[in-house]
């Protein structure tokens, strides 16, 4: 099987700031890791890996030259082959921009049966980019997979809702996005240590992939930010419990009356 | 001379790093006070390659370079000392003599199971009247022409009981000294082998030690690991590459300590300051620091000289002898700068400042890495 996780360096968000006047990220001597959910995204392939020999894992990533050392961990985990599309042409790419870069990495990556993706980046967290890149390839997405199982040509998965989730069934070649309920990412192993070191990494720029430039960087996002910020908590939410209608209902206007709202 | 770290051992420390604060340190706890073998983590970081650490790929090992392999003890002794001396013990002292001294059959029987970690080793030279005079072996070894019989004890012995693998010395010939000591593969299960007293220690108390009896025990002939009367050496030259191993772990556990005093000036209040605002107590921490970067760059270029194939017997007497010092000199003034907190088990440092004591002792005393260096010195 042949299997591309796209991944993502990301600033470490446990350490990020945001300037209050300008509302963008300070990215200033933070930490840049892989993110999250992207590591979860690998574990599934390397799983898949464990269980089918011959599987052959290509990471994808777009960023700056820097992009470099998070696919090196990525390969010491057990990736098999890195791309990094990089070129100042596809800098300040909005999700759209993004996608259309790294649809056209895919398509001179030529063959493949798998993609997977973390739900979302924990920097710019609009889970988009992996849902548009399934729509540009034009191949089946499922989305939040909290659970997955492929064989002969199709993958089960369960898609995790608000409270519950959707088991659904999807041929390959499809696309699927990873959170952190799918798996545990393993560490790094030190002979992958050793060998991603000195791993000839691809890097790919605009003309390599053969991108439209009209329709990858800063210039041709649609998207513009007017301003950041730290978004409230959602608190924890309540769930009032009770047999019958009567008694739930009896129940609310208890705790309702308990926090003096009525 | 290069002083920056390579992308391997970046790499190497930050998986080390995750990995101790997830597996290990939410337990050291426990397993201190239990005195309990943390077999589960240890089984994960066989997996990792931390068990066949420094040997080349091609023979089953990880692959790593002597600076990296004393990096990542280093690394899992900042968190857990214990665990820096179970690699250690198992890489050093029971790998490398079967790798270095060990024929083709004997590594191809002992070596894939134990780089990956699935079988534990050990070493076993001390004996209850044969510590640092370590040529008064009393253990023996008669060869009785289709095999060899073994007869005493040793004690102290790191993984016993634990270990699969175990590199014995007896004495095959007791009038020539330590020309007369031969170097043994022994397997756990060999009748008339068996674990005696588990002792009950100070610290690394995760890291079992115990007292190991052979009563009659026959080894077979092809369980000779060298030549006759070669087995000093074997002890001598695995305890030059143990040395590296063991400062690493007295580094970690001094940078550990460190760490988490800094931690705790930053938040401890007293006369309406944190302690980070008392320069004497400042001015200690520097001084500490700077002991304890000397010593790494000790232990660094000892390794280097090491993994060159160039002469390391005093450099690693040196920096066993300097990062075992900071260990105490830093664990010891950690506790005090913690105060009451300190002597207590709810901060590390207590744990830290029992489990650094032993580096000044194992694997030679610093009295024996000074005796070492003076016979340099004046010879």
């Amino acid at each position: 099987m042949k299997i591309i996780v796209c991944v993502k360096q990301v600033p470490d968000t446990n350490e990020v700031k945001i300037d209050p006047v300008k509302g963008t990220l300070i990215r200033d001597g933070v930490p840049s890791i892989l993110n999250h959910d992207d590591a979860n995204a690998l574990e599934e392939a390397l799983k898949i890996k464990d269980q089918n020999p011959g599987t052959t894992i290509t990471l994808l990533t777009m960023g700056p030259p820097q992009a470099q050392e998070m696919l090196q961990e990525c390969l010491a985990m057990g990736a098999d082959d890195a791309i990094l599309l990089s070129d100042r042409a596809l800098g300040g790419s909005d999700t759209w921009a993004t996608s259309n870069a790294l649809a056209a990495g895919v398509r001179k990556i030529g063959d493949f049966d798998l993609i997977f993706a973390g739900r979302q980046a924990i920097d710019g967290d609009t889970a988009q980019v992996g849902p548009q890149l399934a729509e540009k390839l034009g191949i089946p997405q499922v989305t939040y997979v909290q659970k997955a199982e492929v064989k002969d040509g199709v993958a089960k998965v369960e898609r995790a809702l608000e409270n519950g989730y959707e088991k659904i069934s999807v041929n390959l070649p499809c696309m699927l996005t990873a959170i952190k309920e799918l798996n545990e990412p393993r560490y790094m192993s030190i002979r992958g240590i050793f060998k991603a070191a000195k791993f000839p990494i691809k890097v790919w720029n605009a003309d390599d992939i053969g991108v439209d430039k009209t329709i990858v960087g800063l210039e041709a996002s649609p998207t513009n930010v007017f301003k950041s910020f730290t978004p409230k908590p959602k608190g924890q939410g309540v769930v009032v419990a009770g047999d019958t209608a009567k008694e739930l209902a009896g129940n609310l206007v208890s705790d309702l009356k308990k926090k003096h709202i009525i | 001379m290069d002083f920056s770290y390579s992308r391997e051992q970046q790499m190497v420390k930050k998986m080390l790093k995750e990995f101790s604060e997830v597996e290990v340190a939410p337990y050291c706890e426990d397993w201190d006070a239990n005195a309990e073998y943390p077999e589960e983590s240890m089984k994960k970081l066989g997996d990792l390659g931390l068990m066949g650490m420094p040997f080349p790929v091609e023979d089953g090992g990880a692959g790593a370079d002597y600076v990296t392999y004393v990096m990542a003890i280093e690394e899992l002794s900042k968190i857990s000392g214990a665990h820096g001396v179970i690699v250690q013990t198992h890489n050093a002292l029971a790998c490398w003599p079967i790798y270095t001294y060990g024929t083709e059959e004997q590594k191809k029987k002992y070596l894939p199971k134990m780089f990956t970690g699935e079988h534990l080793g050990a070493f076993g030279l001390t004996e209850p009247n044969a510590g640092t005079d370590a040529a008064m072996q009393q253990t023996k070894a008669e060869d009785k022409g289709d095999h060899w019989l073994l007869n005493g004890s040793k004690v102290f012995i790191s993984g016993g009981g634990i270990a699969e693998v175990y590199v014995i010395f007896a004495m095959t010939d007791k009038s020539k000294g330590t020309r007369g000591i031969s170097a043994f593969i022994v397997e756990k299960g060999t009748p008339g082998f068996s674990r005696g007293k588990k002792e009950n220690k100070m610290g690394i108390r995760a890291s079992i030690a115990a007292e190991l009896i052979f009563e009659d025990c026959k080894i077979p002939k092809e369980n000779l690991l060298g030549e006759v009367g070669k087995g000093f050496k074997v002890a001598m030259s695995s305890l030059d590459v143990g040395r590296l191993g063991i400062a690493a772990q007295a580094l970690g556990i001094a940078q550990g300590a460190f760490d988490e005093t800094v931690k705790y000036m930053k938040q401890r209040k007293q006369f309406g300051r944190t302690l980070d605002k008392f320069q004497a107590l400042t001015f200690e921490m520097s001084a500490m620091r700077t002991k304890i970067d000397g010593a790494r760059f000790l232990l660094y270029r000892a390794a280097d000289n090491r993994q060159k194939g160039l002469p390391s017997t005093i450099e690693a007497a040196e920096a066993k002898l300097a990062c075992s010092e900071a260990a105490m000199f830093v664990t010891t003034k950690a506790v005090q700068f913690h105060g009451g907190y300190g002597y207590i088990k709810d901060y590390p440092v207590e744990r830290m400042m029992r489990d650094a004591k032993i580096t000044e002792i194992y694997e030679g005393t610093s009295e024996v890495m000074k005796m070492v260096m003076a016979g340099d010195i004046f010879k």
